[in-house]
């Protein structure tokens, strides 16, 4: 007996048009599109962020013939530019950036190397988890501002007072985040580890911390960007540079272009850290990519 | 391979609400070298927790399991397992989850990768060896799972449903499959199951189980050559004669029947 396919029926569309094959491959041709058509895609999805630049630069200066103390009260994105510029041309911009950076990924990158292990150890071992998240849900909750007397004491005027701030901020999430991870942990993966000869090191690394490697990027990406945030805290009372220091330093001179000018620099920066962030993720990750 | 003595096992688990739960009584049973044993029985009467303490993943309340004379109380390679639900490293591909075992028995690197080829060779997965498990079907991901298992050229192979999850199509080509592989490698197996005519067709020996809490209640022996044909006369009277009884005690045990 054969059996007799409903051909029609499947090959048309829900329009109920009938594809041949050869509508097929073009229609194939089509869902893959070329390079450039992908790429205009990409960058059309800033378009509203064009926009919103756009009615500031218009609120900004035609905004100044009614209310002349929006000079100051919002200076236009081209105020912002020139202040860049301005900066530039007195080589301290750059050093402001890379002050900033080198605080932030140093104090992130201490807390990710005490707040990974700690994590992990919380989600794996429920006694130590007991004992460790009292203090953790203690402290958690003390804004890093709240630090800054107490750590000027301890560390001084310098980058380790800073970093310090950051870190308060950057650590928590971490170490919450590297916690679900390791709870989350496939029992069946442990079994058919230890079931084929596994020692505990060798769990360690071959599931427990690749399980884990999904919520413990979202801890460093959450951690990079509330340590980012915490920035202008961090540099708010004794730092010598910075954009944090640009923007306290700038209140006290009334240059609000220059405050402005370090808020955008502060938030173009964080987007492209989470951009590297998640392009690390997908590096360290294939098997992610695989589906 | 291997000689397997349960002797006397019984299980006692608690409950959520802290009560203590008789999960077996006085299992016990002996499986030959080479032997291919499967336990069936209704789901909830403890296969999976006997599985477990064969595995050593449980330790029995009361009495004891010995693999060739040694008792059985951790996990090892020796008595490799095959889970329903695969567990495959997610994050290895089908070289590296196959060459788990075999990198933790610190083999030379060479033997390693020959053994690899072989037992992806034996499941049929030859072109597939850099997938990821994400990557492949049901079958392929169990096939991946027994080759994984053999691999590590285990005394004893444990299988918990390991077909449960696949397609009535996929599972009857994996039942072949694994017949095949068995009838080439010798391995003892203990496969557990719910479905009286799988045990039939793999297996030399059947044990039947009752509900909680699971005892042996018969173990009956298929002398049929394989492969077998499930329409057969004798297999299909066997069959039925499972069947029956083990609807038998499902109603005598459960009060809602």
């Amino acid at each position: 007996m054969t059996v007799s396919l409903p051909n029609d029926a499947f090959q048309q569309t829900d329009r109920g048009e009938t594809v041949t094959a050869d509508a097929l491959t073009a229609a194939m041709v089509r869902v893959t599109r070329p390079r450039w058509k992908r790429m205009l895609a990409q960058v059309s999805r800033f378009w509203l962020l064009a926009v919103f630049i756009v009615v500031w630069q218009l609120v900004s200066t035609y905004g100044q013939r009614i209310n002349p103390q929006l000079d100051v009260m919002l200076p236009p994105p081209t105020a912002v530019l020139s202040a860049a510029q301005d900066l530039m041309a007195r080589h301290v911009l750059m050093t402001h950036i890379l002050d900033s950076l080198r605080r932030v990924l140093v104090a992130v990158g201490v807390a990710a190397l005490l707040g990974v292990p700690l994590g992990l150890a919380m989600g794996w071992f429920d006694r130590f988890q007991a004992v460790v998240d009292p203090v953790i849900e203690f402290i958690r909750p003390i804004p890093p501002l709240a630090w800054i007397p107490l750590s000027i004491l301890w560390f001084g005027i310098g980058d380790a007072q800073i970093e310090y701030i950051i870190f308060l901020a950057a650590f928590f999430p971490i170490v919450l985040n590297s916690m679900a991870g390791a709870r989350d942990t496939d029992r069946y993966l442990v079994r058919a580890g230890l079931s084929l000869g596994a020692r505990p090191h060798d769990l360690l690394f071959t599931v427990l911390l690749p399980g884990a490697l999904p919520n413990i990027f979202t801890g460093l990406r959450i951690g990079l960007g509330i340590g980012w945030m915490a920035l202008v805290a961090g540099e708010l009372v004794a730092a010598p540079s910075g954009l944090g220091y640009l923007i306290n330093n700038a209140r006290t001179i009334f240059r609000s272009d220059y405050i402005l000018l370090g808020m955008v620099l502060i938030g173009v920066l964080g987007l492209i850290l989470d951009y590297v962030m998640r392009q690390l993720m997908r590096i360290s990750m294939p098997w992610h990519r695989a589906v | 391979m291997a000689q397997v003595d349960v002797a006397h096992i019984s299980k006692v688990h608690v409950s959520a609400k802290g009560e203590p739960l008789l999960a077996l009584r006085d299992v016990s049973f002996h499986v030959e070298n080479h032997e291919f044993f499967s336990i069936v029985g209704p789901s909830g009467c403890g296969k999976t927790t006997l599985l477990n303490i064969l595995a050593g993943f449980e330790q029995p309340t009361r009495g004891e399991a010995r693999i060739d004379a040694e008792r059985i109380t951790r996990p090892g390679w020796e008595r490799a397992v095959v889970f329903q639900e695969y567990a495959l490293f997610p994050w290895y591909t089908v070289i590296e989850n196959v060459r788990y075992g075999l990198r933790r028995k610190r083999l030379p690197e060479a033997e390693q990768i020959r053994l690899v080829k072989h037992y992806i060779g034996l499941v049929d997965l030859t072109g597939f060896e850099t997938r990821y498990p994400s990557e492949l079907s049901g079958g392929m991901r169990q096939r991946v799972s027994i080759a994984r298992a053999l691999a590590v050229n285990p005394l004893l192979l444990l299988m918990d449903e390991p077909f449960a999850s696949l397609d009535i199509q996929t599972r009857e080509y994996m039942q072949d499959e694994l017949l095949k592989i068995w009838q080439r490698e010798r391995p003892t197996v203990i496969f557990i199951t719910h479905s009286i005519d799988e045990a039939i067709k793999l297996s030399d020996r059947v044990a039947i189980m009752t509900p909680r809490p699971g005892r042996i209640a018969e173990i009956k022996t298929v002398d049929s050559l394989r492969p077998r044909d499930l329409t057969n006369p004798a297999l299909v009277r066997l069959a039925t004669e499972v069947r029956s009884w083990l609807r038998q005690q499902v109603f005598e045990t459960s009060p809602v029947a």
